[in-house]
């Protein structure tokens, strides 16, 4: 999904030259001819996240569509307090259109440890004022939304997968940055709420529990701020328990908790499994599927758990 | 009047506007912000920077960052007085329904970016210069510094991408008054010799008396000349708490506050 997004990116870049591209070193078999073509308009700042967001806004602010990419754990958190004080609280004031591109949401980056694990980022981000979150799930989501973000001003904060990961959204139509969600199957008994690599994992779940006649729906939710309450509290009437999936800490302010509390503020009292890592590291060595087995996540023990938590209702 | 002697009535002027400030808003960084008087005078009061109160996001402004924030209130009777908000304003800094806060923020005119949180100033003008170059403009970008803010990590990674960017449209002064919050820096970290430190990163570099107008505007104008293609450095050694004698000799002048008493004693003097 980075490839889709800067091969997209690459391709406007050709007709806006407000298009500037800056990297903390960090790059992508897509990323050699953008800046190749356009080297007046990419820099690499060398491995120094703090001043690619120093960077990027001077450049926003003299009026280019900044994109500045880096692996996410030390975009979205070395550089914290610059994208809080440059960024966040700045684009309260000036127009900035500054797009950060964080590439290797949750576990993408299995084997490499928790240091290049991201859980926290889309809790702390959705911290800050005046931000837009995105959390693509495939390849074509990401890809669209290159236009989104040459369109609307101000910043973002997309949370990328480390991986290629299989298409979900072969009918273009099915996606609303309006909506910022979409209901990918509908039902009446679970359902699903996800987003990123985890709504892979929810479609899975689906499936079996399909099979075992629990009418279960997904909602791929990709914009994890601003959050439609309203609209998707509409759709959880319609269910009698919800799972919230992410790869994230549990409880610390990404998807589930937004959603507990759409559920409590709108008066939607029903049952709830959530599914995402507990409040420690994962040292575990292996790829994504052991870390997931490890850490409980593992297909068996997911449709357990919203089976137990199903029965409790 | 010749422009030297303009500057220094001016100066005086700054001075005794500030002191009045402190009056009744005692929690502004006043020793920061008298070390910087002389400096600001002569990059405002003679057009070193180009500037339309009127028009104040004009594309031909030279663009002026000034990252470290607390010490800038003296900042705020020049942009008073060259029109960018009204003089009332210096009656309300820290009231409600003013505009100026104890720390200025990027809501007031004449305030580029977010400081005050230290660091981000030189990063900041980094980008700016970047795209103004890109763009073959003419424009400079001047970024005021404090020397205790040089202790900051990402100002070094801006120091290292200004010289590799052959950012000459971007001129550093550094207020080098030489006190943090606690203590002398050089008893925190000692980081002299400074101009050596710039001259083996790239950068064209120069010391003066921060204090002298002359200096400054002679530095100054100079600077805007683009003699190199190196990032300039004005390195401006400068006094905390200036014409104060009780802020002069203290270690811990950042945080101190006079009297009114002091402020009105201090006030007859300078008339």
């Amino acid at each position: 999904m980075r490839d889709a997004f800067i091969e997209a990116l690459f391709s406007r870049m050709e007709t806006n030259e407000n298009i500037f591209f800056i990297s903390a070193d960090f790059g992508a078999p897509a990323l050699d001819k953008l800046r190749d073509k356009y080297a007046d308009r990419f820099v690499n700042v060398g491995i120094a996240e703090q001043n690619l967001i120093n960077v990027a806004t001077g450049l926003a602010l003299e009026g280019f569509i900044v994109y500045a990419y880096a692996i996410a754990p030390f975009l979205s958190m070395r550089a914290y307090e610059q994208i809080r004080t440059s960024i966040s609280i700045l684009a309260q004031i000036r127009d900035i259109n500054i797009n950060l591109i964080g590439v290797g949401a949750g576990l993408s980056y299995d084997v490499t440890g928790p240091t290049h694990h991201c859980l926290e980022d889309s809790c702390i981000m959705a911290v800050l004022p005046n931000f837009t979150i995105f959390s693509p799930s495939d390849a074509i989501l990401s890809e669209k939304f290159v236009d989104y973000t040459l369109r609307k001003s101000g910043p973002k904060y997309i949370r990328m997968d480390g991986k290629a990961q299989p298409e979900i959204y072969a009918d273009e139509k099915q996606i609303s940055f309006e909506d910022g969600f979409t209901e990918l199957r509908k039902g009446s008994e679970v359902c699903i709420v996800s987003t990123g690599y985890m709504t892979h994992e929810a479609l899975k779940v689906a499936d079996a529990l399909s099979q075992d006649n629990i009418s279960t729906g997904v909602v791929d939710v990709y914009f994890l701020k601003p959050f439609n309450e309203q609209l998707l509290v509409k759709i959880f009437r319609e269910y009698r328990h919800i799972v919230t999936m992410e790869e994230a800490f549990l409880n610390k302010g990404g998807l589930d908790t937004i959603v507990e509390h759409a559920c409590f503020s709108n008066r939607v009292y029903i049952g709830m499994t959530k599914l995402g890592f507990g409040d420690k590291y994962v040292f575990d060595v292996g790829n994504r599927e052991h870390l997931y087995r490890t850490n409980g996540l593992d297909l068996g023990n997911m449709i357990k758990k919203i089976k137990t938590d199903l029965n409790r209702n | 009047m010749n422009s030297i002697d303009y500057l220094k009535d001016k100066a005086d002027w700054v001075k005794k506007e500030l002191l009045k400030i402190h009056k009744i808003a005692p929690g502004i960084r006043l020793a920061s912000s008298l070390s910087c008087i002389e400096i600001l005078t002569t990059l405002y009061y003679r057009k070193i920077i180009n500037y339309d109160p009127k028009n104040i996001f004009w594309d031909q402004r030279d663009r002026f960052i000034i990252s470290k924030a607390h010490g800038s209130v003296s900042f705020y009777p020049i942009l008073a007085d060259l029109g960018f908000f009204g003089m009332e304003q210096l009656a309300m800094v820290g009231k409600p329904g003013g505009i100026l806060a104890d720390i200025p923020d990027c809501s007031i005119p004449g305030y580029e970016t977010v400081n005050g949180s230290l660091g981000h100033g030189l990063g900041v003008a980094c980008g700016i210069s970047l795209a103004l170059k890109r763009r073959n403009r003419k424009e400079n970008v001047f970024v005021l510094s404090g020397d205790g803010e040089l202790f900051e990590g990402s100002v070094w990674e801006a120091i290292m991408f200004a010289p590799h960017h052959k950012l000459n449209n971007l001129i550093l002064i550094i207020d080098n008054n030489k006190i943090c919050m606690l203590d002398y820096c050089k008893n925190i970290i000692d980081i002299e010799p400074i101009e050596d430190k710039f001259k083996v990163f790239g950068w064209q570099t120069a010391i003066v008396d921060g204090h002298n107008i002359e200096e400054l505007y002679d530095i100054l104008t100079h600077a805007k000349i683009r003699i190199s293609d190196k990032p300039i450095v004005i390195i401006a050694n400068t006094v905390k708490g200036k014409g104060v004698a009780r802020l002069e000799k203290d270690s811990l002048c950042h945080i101190k506050s006079l009297t009114i008493e002091e402020v009105d004693k201090l006030l007859m003097e300078m008339n």
